[in-house]
Parts: C-alpha cells; sequence; structure tokens
C-alpha cells in the first residue's frame, strides 16, 4: 500500500508538472507566434528599416509596380480616415512618400492605432518603412484635421510576377492603451 | 484471464444526500457523472430545438437572432463541455477500475471533487441566460462556441464564461490525472500494458491530450479575461494583438479535443464488436498504435479550422497533408473492426446494432472530415452547414453513439437487470433514422452555401430544412425513451447473468451483477 501511495504521487506530480507547462506553453505561443510571423513575413508583416539604409538601396529601374492605397476605420472611432491618393507607381527600391489624412468627428480627443497589412502576403517582406503614422498611437482633438505620412520602399527583389501591391490601414481606437501621463504623440 | 473470489467485507452502503455528496467510490461517481451529462444532453438538446424550431422555415419565427446565436453557442458549448466529455469520465469511473481490476480509483477523494466542480461550471455557462428578468433578453454568450476574438471580447457578461471553462478545466485534469494514475498503478497483477482492454488504453491516450491541451484552453481564456478587464492586448490590434492569434490558440486546443471526444468511443466499439462477432479484436497492438498516432498527430493539424484566414500556401499545403495522413491510422481502426467482424458469429444485440450504426456513420464523417481537409475545397465549404453535417456525423454518431453503446453493454452489469429489447430496439431505429434525417440533408445546403450560424436562410433552402428540422424533433424526443428505458431498468426486469453477453471476455464480467459496491477488494491474477 505504501509503495501505491508513493507511485501514485509521483503520477500526480509528472501529470501536474506537465499541466503546468502546458498552461505556460499556451502563453508562450504569443511571442513565438510574432516571431514566426516576423521571420517569413506572414500575416502582412512588414519590415521597418531607417532613412540611411533605404537611401543606399538599389533602384529597379527596369520595372513598374502598382501600390494601392486603402484606408478602413473601425466603427468604434469616430473618424473620418482616408487615403490622398489611390495609387502610386513606382520602381521597386525608389524611396516614396504618400499620405493619409485622418479627421476626429466626435466631440471629445479620442487617440487611435492604425494597423496595417500588405496583400498579397508574400510581397510583405519586401515591403520596407522608414516612417509611418501606424508607429505610434495618434491623438485627434475634437474635430481636428491631419495629415499622415508614410514613406516606404519596396525592395528590388519583390518577385517578378508580383505587379500590385495594397497597402491596408485599419485604424482602431485607442484610448484605453494610453497610460497616464503619456501624450499621445505626433 | 482468471475469475476472482470476491470477498464482502464492509459493503454498507451510506445512505442519503450524504452517499452522492462525500462518495469516494468510482461507480457512485461514475454514476453521477453519467446522470450529469444526461440532463445536460437534455438541456443542449433543447437548445437545438430551438434552433430547428428556427430553421423550419425561411424568415423570422420563433426568436430573435441574439437568441438564436445563444442557442448556437450554448448548444455547442454544453453537448462538449457537459454531455460528451463527462459522460466519458462518467464511463470511464465505472469501467477502468472493474476492468483493470482496481478497487476503486487511484485518487478517490480527488475523484469527488472532479465530479461536483461540475455542476457550479454548468450553472456559471448558463447563469447569464437568465439574466435581465425574461427569458428573451437573457445574457448568455452569442458568440458561437469558439468565441472568436474580437466579437467574444464585446460580451459583457465575459467573466462568467472564463470562470465556467476554467472550472470545467479543473476538472477535467483532475479526472485525467486520476485515470491515468490507476491505469499505472493499479492493474491487476499479470495485466502488462499491451494486455488491457482497448477502453482502457483509449482513455490512457484520451487523458494524456486532455492534460495537454485543457491548459491550453485555459491560457487562451485567461488571455480573453485579462485583455477585457486588465488592460492587456493579446486579441485587441489596436493595443498590439492579433485576433487571428486567437485562432491559432484556440484550435491548438481545439483540434486535439476533438480526439477527446471520439478515442473513448474508439475505446468502447473495440470492446463491443469482439464480444458479438465472437473473435478476438483484429489486430489489438495496431489498434494501440493507431490510436497513438492519431493523438499525436491531433496536436499538428490545427490550422486546418482556419484555412481561410489568410496563410501562405506553404502553411495550408503543410496543414492539409499532416490533416489527411490522419486518415491512415483512422483507417487502420475501421479496418481492424471490419476485420474483427469478418467470418465470426455475429449476433445482433442492441450494444452490436449502436457500435455497427457507429462504424458506418463514423466514417461517413470521417469521409466528409477529409474532404474538409483538402485546402482548396475548404474555402468553399468553410462555415457553410457541410462542416456542420461532418462534425455531427463523428460527434452525434460517432461520440454519442458510441456512448449509448457503451451504456447498452454495460448497464446490466450495472444494475443487474437486463433492459426492456423492446424500449431499446424503439431507441436505436428511432435515433438512427432521426439522425440521418436531420443531418444528412445538411450536406447538401452546405454545398449549396448555406452558412452556419444563421437564424435565416433563402427560400431554396427549405425543404432540406424541414427534414433537418424534422429529424431533429423525432431524435430529441426519442431520447426520453432512453431515460425511461433506463429508469425502468434501474428498477427491476430480468435478471442478468455475471457474464451477461454470451462472448464477453474481461474482468468486469467475472463479478457478479449488479457490480457489487466494493470490487476487486483482492486483486484477481492475469495471466
Amino acid at each position: 500500500m505504501k509503495d501505491l501511495t508513493s507511485a501514485n504521487r509521483r503520477v500526480v506530480f509528472k501529470t501536474v508538472a506537465v499541466t503546468l507547462m502546458m498552461f505556460g506553453f499556451g502563453f508562450a505561443l504569443v511571442p513565438l507566434y510574432s516571431l514566426v510571423c516576423q521571420a517569413f513575413g506572414l500575416n502582412g508583416q512588414t519590415q521597418r528599416i531607417t532613412e540611411t539604409t533605404l537611401l543606399q538601396m538599389p533602384v529597379d529601374k527596369t520595372r513598374k509596380i502598382t501600390v494601392r492605397m486603402d484606408a478602413n476605420t473601425n466603427t468604434r472611432l469616430p473618424w473620418q480616415f482616408q487615403a490622398n491618393q489611390r495609387e502610386v507607381s513606382i520602381h521597386p527600391g525608389e524611396m516614396t512618400r504618400v499620405s493619409y489624412s485622418a479627421r476626429n468627428l466626435s466631440g471629445s480627443d479620442v487617440t487611435g492605432q492604425a494597423i496595417y497589412s500588405v496583400t498579397p502576403n508574400e510581397a510583405a517582406m519586401y515591403f520596407k518603412k522608414t516612417d509611418c503614422f501606424c508607429f505610434k498611437r495618434q491623438l485627434l482633438k475634437s474635430g481636428e484635421e491631419k495629415e499622415m505620412p508614410v514613406v516606404f520602399v519596396v525592395d528590388k527583389d519583390l518577385p517578378a510576377d508580383i505587379t500590385n501591391i495594397v497597402l491596408s490601414y485599419t485604424f482602431m481606437r485607442a484610448d484605453k492603451y494610453v497610460s497616464k501621463g503619456e501624450t499621445a504623440t505626433n | 484471464m482468471t475469475a476472482t473470489t470476491h470477498e464482502e467485507h464492509h459493503d454498507e452502503i451510506p445512505t442519503g444526500i450524504k452517499r452522492w455528496l462525500f462518495t469516494t467510490n468510482h461507480k457512485d461517481i461514475g454514476t453521477m457523472y453519467l446522470w450529469f451529462s444526461f440532463i445536460m444532453l437534455l438541456i443542449g438538446g433543447l437548445f437545438a430545438l430551438v434552433i430547428r424550431a428556427e430553421l423550419f422555415q425561411p424568415g423570422m419565427q420563433v426568436v430573435d437572432p441574439n437568441f438564436f446565436n445563444m442557442m448556437t453557442t450554448l448548444h455547442g458549448l454544453v453537448m462538449v463541455f457537459g454531455a460528451i466529455m463527462p459522460a466519458f469520465v462518467g464511463l470511464a469511473n465505472w469501467q477502468i477500475p472493474l476492468m483493470v481490476g482496481a478497487p476503486d480509483m487511484a485518487l478517490p477523494r480527488m475523484n469527488n471533487w472532479s465530479f461536483w466542480i461540475l455542476p457550479f461550471a454548468g450553472f456559471m455557462l448558463l447563469a447569464p441566460m437568465f439574466v435581465g428578468g425574461n427569458f428573451a433578453s437573457g445574457q448568455g454568450p452569442a458568440f458561437g462556441w469558439t468565441f472568436y476574438e474580437p466579437l467574444s471580447g464585446q460580451y459583457d457578461k465575459l467573466v462568467f464564461f472564463v470562470f465556467a471553462v476554467h472550472l470545467l478545466g479543473f476538472s477535467s485534469i483532475m479526472g485525467s490525472i486520476n485515470i491515468i494514475a490507476t491505469i499505472l498503478n493499479m492493474r491487476a497483477p499479470g495485466m502488462t500494458l499491451m494486455k488491457m482492454p482497448m477502453f482502457v488504453w483509449t482513455w490512457l491516450i484520451t487523458a494524456f491530450l486532455l492534460i495537454a491541451v485543457m491548459p491550453v484552453l485555459a491560457g487562451v481564456v485567461t488571455m480573453m479575461l485579462t485583455d477585457k478587464y486588465f488592460g492587456t492586448s493579446f486579441f485587441d490590434a489596436a493595443g498590439g494583438g492579433d485576433p487571428v492569434l486567437f485562432q491559432h490558440v484556440f484550435w491548438f486546443f481545439g483540434h486535439p479535443e476533438v480526439y477527446i471526444m471520439i478515442l473513448p468511443a474508439f475505446g468502447v466499439v473495440s470492446e463491443i464488436i469482439p464480444t458479438f462477432a465472437r473473435k478476438k479484436l483484429f489486430g489489438y497492438a495496431s489498434m494501440v498504435y493507431a490510436t497513438a498516432s492519431i493523438a499525436f498527430l491531433s496536436f499538428i493539424v490545427w490550422a486546418h479550422h482556419m484555412f481561410t484566414v489568410g496563410m501562405p500556401v506553404a502553411g495550408e499545403l503543410y496543414f492539409m497533408y499532416a490533416t489527411v495522413l490522419i486518415a491512415v491510422p483512422t483507417g487502420v481502426k475501421v479496418f481492424n473492426w471490419i476485420s474483427t467482424m469478418y467470418r465470426g458469429s455475429m449476433t445482433y444485440e442492441i450494444p452490436m446494432l449502436w457500435a455497427l450504426c457507429f462504424v458506418i456513420l463514423f466514417t461517413i464523417g470521417g469521409f466528409s472530415g477529409l474532404m474538409l481537409g483538402v485546402a482548396p475545397a475548404d474555402f468553399q465549404y468553410h462555415d457553410t452547414y457541410f462542416v456542420v453535417a461532418h462534425f455531427h456525423y463523428v460527434l452525434v454518431s460517432g461520440s454519442l453513439f458510441g456512448l449509448f453503446a457503451g451504456v447498452y453493454y454495460w448497464l446490466p452489469k450495472w444494475t443487474g437487470n437486463m433492459y426492456s429489447n423492446g424500449l431499446a430496439q424503439l431507441h436505436f431505429w428511432l435515433s438512427t433514422i432521426a439522425m440521418n434525417l436531420t443531418f444528412f440533408p445538411m450536406h447538401f445546403t452546405g454545398l449549396a452555401g448555406m452558412p452556419r450560424r444563421y437564424a435565416d436562410y433563402p427560400l431554396q433552402f427549405t425543404e432540406f430544412n424541414v427534414m433537418s428540422s424534422v429529424g431533429a424533433f423525432m431524435f430529441g424526443f426519442s431520447q426520453l425513451i432512453f431515460l425511461w428505458l433506463v429508469i425502468k431498468t434501474i428498477k427491476g426486469g430480468e435478471k442478468a447473468t455475471d457474464r451477461v453477453w454470451e462472448g464477453s471476455h474481461g474482468l468486469e464480467w467475472t463479478i457478479p451483477s449488479p457490480a457489487p459496491y466494493h470490487s476487486f477488494t483482492t486483486a484477481p491474477e492475469v495471466k
């Protein structure tokens, strides 16, 4: 009987260890997921580079690609948000500046955060930004309108079969993430 | 295997409510699990009938859309966590000690606790439905049983849902630890792992799946909780989170979960078919390895539930190939069952009817699963009634029929009485016909493009939906025959012999019928 009790104790100890480990694993999936997405350019994750790197990148003058701008606003955010140009036609490797504009339609100050994605997925890892309004939360005072620039380059190694890229932003309400004392930005 | 002499020392059975509240007896706890799950089956079934009543005709007649959504959500949650899973734990409680020759479960007090958490978890899950005074404006969860973010994050009473899932998880994990300890430590002398009955094997593997994935489920609902109330943003894009991450973590739990609900049914059927074919189970070792392979594969195929979420082609291909690979060990099992029957002296008692029905109908569900596993095809089938048809073929005619087969197989051992053959035949035939009438037409509505989880549909789907609704009501009311039959059998009936079935083998048939309150107080010898 004593043997059985200690054998049971061993099983309980091991299975509880597995349980706790798997609870931890559930949370480990969170950083793992962004790591995998970043490494393989999945989920429309684009790369961020500095302006110096950008200016050193070679330009492929032999072909042109079209980048279309798309703008969406989450229903909980009382803003009007649109792209200032529908599309641009550029050479891969060429530094490009486009802009969006947003206006706060509500009677109070609201902070928003833009979420981006690049379609097709395969293009995401060649799409590099130096500056983007999506890097930070944006505060718009009541009725305020603001121009929001994006500076990007599409790497010249972009596969030849990709001729169209859609750059899409969705603005979400982010008031609850502004900590006390922090002034949201720009 | 050999018979054992049975010693009946302390045979006093506690009486009254205290017997059930404080019991540590595996048979009492098994009985409570089975009754609890049957009550949940009726509640979940009632929700399904509300859905089918609304879908009887196009247009809105019976309930408002939010209530409809609440019904689809709670039907799924109640059936998965309240009916199917506890019912298999109930079978395990009753049968595993009897089948391995143990006097009780390894951890009897924890066993009591794992059961008594369940009613509270069920209450937590259902309580918000009654908030707001009248039933129609109930505030139960209405975001689908898969509770995808960001929709579920907007639910006011999320905390009820989260803690209900936590409690259910505690219950399952404790139940599983108990089962693992019982199987590993309490087997009768001579019963090596490879001599264990298949039901015990499948439950051992299921228990490992449970302790591996229930904590992940607990993790994902905890993330939802902190997102909503503590300012984190695991799934809220505005704070840097990602709703697609939710789907990955959920299905990392969710796919093994579907095997948790079917593997014990495989075990039950592997017990029944040899008994009524009067042959040993064909390919015992391959059955064990096939079960283990299925369990392993279940961890690496989760994203086939989310082919349309926007995955790169390489991901789609990987998850497609891995998914289709599961057909191999599953096929091994189906062919082994068929080979067991081949040239056997088959008779068609009630448990065998359910088992045969299980093999045929589960295989249909398996085939539609293969169709869904093929990524390019899935883009058309995704979130249509084809999916609903698929998972009801594996969960109703798979898991539930497996449970019925098990109950009809072991009920005479539990109660000491044979059940009425006439009632049992009626229950079987009505259930089988009604089940097919309900779910087979859903293949067609799904292929024609009817999306799931909507309270209304276009006119052209009317006929098939009428069939489904008629079938569903037939199926629902047929279960009352089962209730009546079980009560009648407990109260009396023709006395069952110890072996009950002519072709039965195994330790559970060596003890008297009904199984005494304390059994195998001296371990039997297995040769």
